[in-house]
């Protein structure tokens, strides 16, 4: 991959760091020889085409799966860390909002949030309700919606409930994956503009996988292409552009990718 | 990262707390609970908070320290303007979700009586009202017999029917073998050897037969199907076999009770079968009684109208099995909670039921097929 190690006088290692990462299933090979380094508060955004491997290679930075060859480290440990406590310590360190949300069907909006700040077992009842209400009010809702069970919110809700529960443990990663996916056009600007205003207060590194070019544009700062098995490419969009591959062409003709990303920032 | 600390100054005569490090979720002192208890005593006696060397501060630390200063800001506070915006948004919430928890009612336990029988009276309508749903659908396919659903009944038919075959002849022809064993020592002792035919006959294909399957089978296929009809309620499923015009209660549901009305019958004779095999290999390694006399005494001393009235049980044991599992499966709400707890439901219920209906049949039919 094409970044350059930490300089010296760095201290901190990159926050992802990939290295030699094969993924196969069976005879299929999803991933060959992938290399990726994300350093503290970039907001990187995995694009590729469909069935490219994007979220297996997702689910493999935060140790869902694991690669076939190659290793993973999340701020300088292996992400399979075996030893349970430093297991535990380690993926507190990043929060996950998944695609369909994942919030626990049988519990509360404020249950959903109150659980990984129970599972400390270090905070008293009445420091994780008021926890839970930061929460919600930073995800933009309202306290009486902590009453409510997952089932009778709505789309864009249950995506806020989601990230408020993962920032619960105040990440230093997020790993979102299709952030937007199932929003209208509508929902789905407002909830990039949180998740940005979000980040630069709370100065987390985003992961993120998306088909979206809206929010890539919205959200991310660079951009890692995902085809033919490896990243192609990787750098800010006008380094991405400059990169010649039928999949990043492709993807800068778009006219709407094309646009969303001339106009904001990357 | 380096831990929260909080030290004490004295400075000319005013006490000044001075904050340093990261507080923030990980790094603050555990147990944070007895933490906080702490900063909330150097509290009380109003010092001057100097909050400049705290190097991050996240929610979870400016929570703490809002809860410990009583929600309300120090009379003097030095910090940066980060800071202060942070802790201002914590200031802000005024989260009170805990309304006035309901008072002790001495009665509480009439009520929840009360609730649980209009509970039970309402499965009991909701039932009686799919099983007419049911007859109306089975009226329709008879004058359109071409809309008959045969691909989903003879795959129900093979999921909860032909692939129950192996089990149900193993656990028969287990209960044969103990049931065997242990009448044999009985009836040695009053040297009444040659009953045990009649004793395994008469048990096993007019009521174990028929009660084992029905256990086997709401075990198995009931709760499946519980489970199949509320995750399809849960990923609306149904709702979309709805909009396609195509009928629940016949696609889904009518397919599920004729199989079982179907199976269940050729189950129990499967079962009484392999129960009757096992008595007799037993009896014989037991007690020396030949293969060829037990064969020829079983029609004489078990008459035909005990295979009839197990046979109907098997048959209303079935529908009933199935009914239950399709009404259980349709109350599913989307949740994984619902879904465990309505599972369970249709399982105990179905048993309980086929028992119930196995007395009725107990009572009904004692003068039958007793020789």
């Amino acid at each position: 991959m094409m970044r350059a190690p930490p300089a010296a006088g760095q201290s901190l290692p990159p926050v992802i760091e990939i290295r030699g990462l094969y993924t196969e299933f069976a005879d299929l090979v999803v991933h060959r020889d992938i290399n990726l380094d994300i350093e503290a508060g970039q907001m990187l955004g995995l694009v590729g085409g469909s069935g490219s491997g994007k979220t297996t290679l997702l689910r493999e930075m935060v140790g869902l799966l694991a690669p076939s060859k190659g290793t993973v480290r999340l701020f300088g440990q292996s992400v399979l860390e075996t030893d349970p406590r430093r297991r535990r310590a380690l993926r507190r360190r990043f929060g996950m909002l998944f695609q369909q949300g994942a919030l626990f069907s049988a519990l509360s909006v404020f249950d959903n949030i109150a659980f990984p700040l129970r599972e400390l077992h270090t905070l008293d009842e009445g420091m994780v309700a008021d926890l839970v209400f930061l929460k919600l009010a930073m995800v933009e809702l309202e306290a009486r919606h902590a009453r409510l069970m997952p089932a009778e919110l709505s789309g864009g809700m249950v995506k806020r409930v989601a990230l408020a529960r993962a920032l619960s443990l105040e990440p230093e990663l997020l790993v979102l994956d299709e952030p937007t996916a199932g929003l209208d056009p509508d929902r789905s600007e407002s909830f990039v503009k949180l998740l940005r205003m979000l980040q630069k207060e709370l100065g987390f590194t985003v992961v993120m996988v998306t088909h979206d070019p809206e929010t890539l544009a919205g959200l991310a700062t660079r951009l890692a292409v995902l085809a033919d098995q490896r990243i192609v490419a990787c750098g800010t969009a006008a380094e991405v552009a400059a990169v010649d591959h039928p999949f990043v062409r492709n993807f800068f003709d778009s006219g709407r990718a094309a646009a969303a990303i001339r106009q904001q920032r990357i | 990262m380096t831990a929260a600390t909080i030290d004490m100054v004295d400075e000319a005569g005013a006490r000044q707390l001075v904050l340093a490090g990261d507080w923030r979720l990980a790094t603050m002192p555990q147990p944070i609970a007895a933490f906080e208890l702490r900063v909330r005593q150097l509290a009380t006696d109003n010092p001057v908070w100097d909050l400049r060397p705290v190097s991050r501060l996240d929610s979870a630390g400016a929570t703490l320290l809002w809860r410990a200063w009583g929600r309300q800001w120090p009379s003097s506070l030095i910090l940066s303007v980060e800071h202060r915006a942070l802790l201002e948004r914590v200031a802000a919430i005024s989260g009170d979700l805990e309304g006035a928890p309901a008072a002790h009612d001495a009665l509480a336990w009439i009520a929840a009586l009360g609730r649980l029988s209009l509970a039970g009276l309402r499965h009991l309508s909701e039932i009686v009202a799919l099983i007419g749903q049911l007859v109306l659908d089975l009226c329709y396919l008879c004058r359109h017999p071409r809309e008959m659903p045969w691909r989903e009944f003879s795959a129900n038919l093979y999921k909860s029917g032909a692939r129950a075959l192996p089990v149900i002849a193993l656990i028969g022809f287990l209960i044969g073998i103990v049931l065997s064993y242990l009448s044999a020592l009985q009836l040695k002792t009053f040297g009444a050897d040659v009953f045990i035919v009649n004793l395994l006959g008469i048990s096993i294909v007019r009521e174990l037969g028929p009660m084992l399957v029905a256990v086997l089978v709401a075990g198995r296929s009931g709760s499946a199907m519980t489970a199949q009809i509320g995750v399809m309620r849960v990923t609306e499923e149904i709702d979309a076999l709805a909009t396609m015009g195509v009928s629940r209660s016949q696609r889904l549901l009518l397919p599920k009770v004729l199989a079982l009305a179907v199976a269940m019958p050729l189950l129990v004779i499967w079962c009484s079968a392999a129960g009757i095999i096992g008595g007799m290999i037993a009896a014989k390694l037991q007690m020396g009684l030949s293969y060829a006399y037990f064969i020829d005494t079983l029609p004489r001393v078990v008459p035909v109208a005990n295979v009839w009235i197990g046979l109907c049980k098997g048959l209303v044991f079935g529908v009933l099995i199935a009914l239950i599992a399709c009404h259980f499966g349709l109350r599913v709400k989307p949740n994984t909670e619902s879904l465990s707890a309505l599972t369970t439901s249709s399982v105990v219920c179905s048993i309980t039921v086929a028992i119930l209906v196995d007395a009725v049949f107990a009572v009904a039919t004692r003068g039958l097929g007793l020789p």
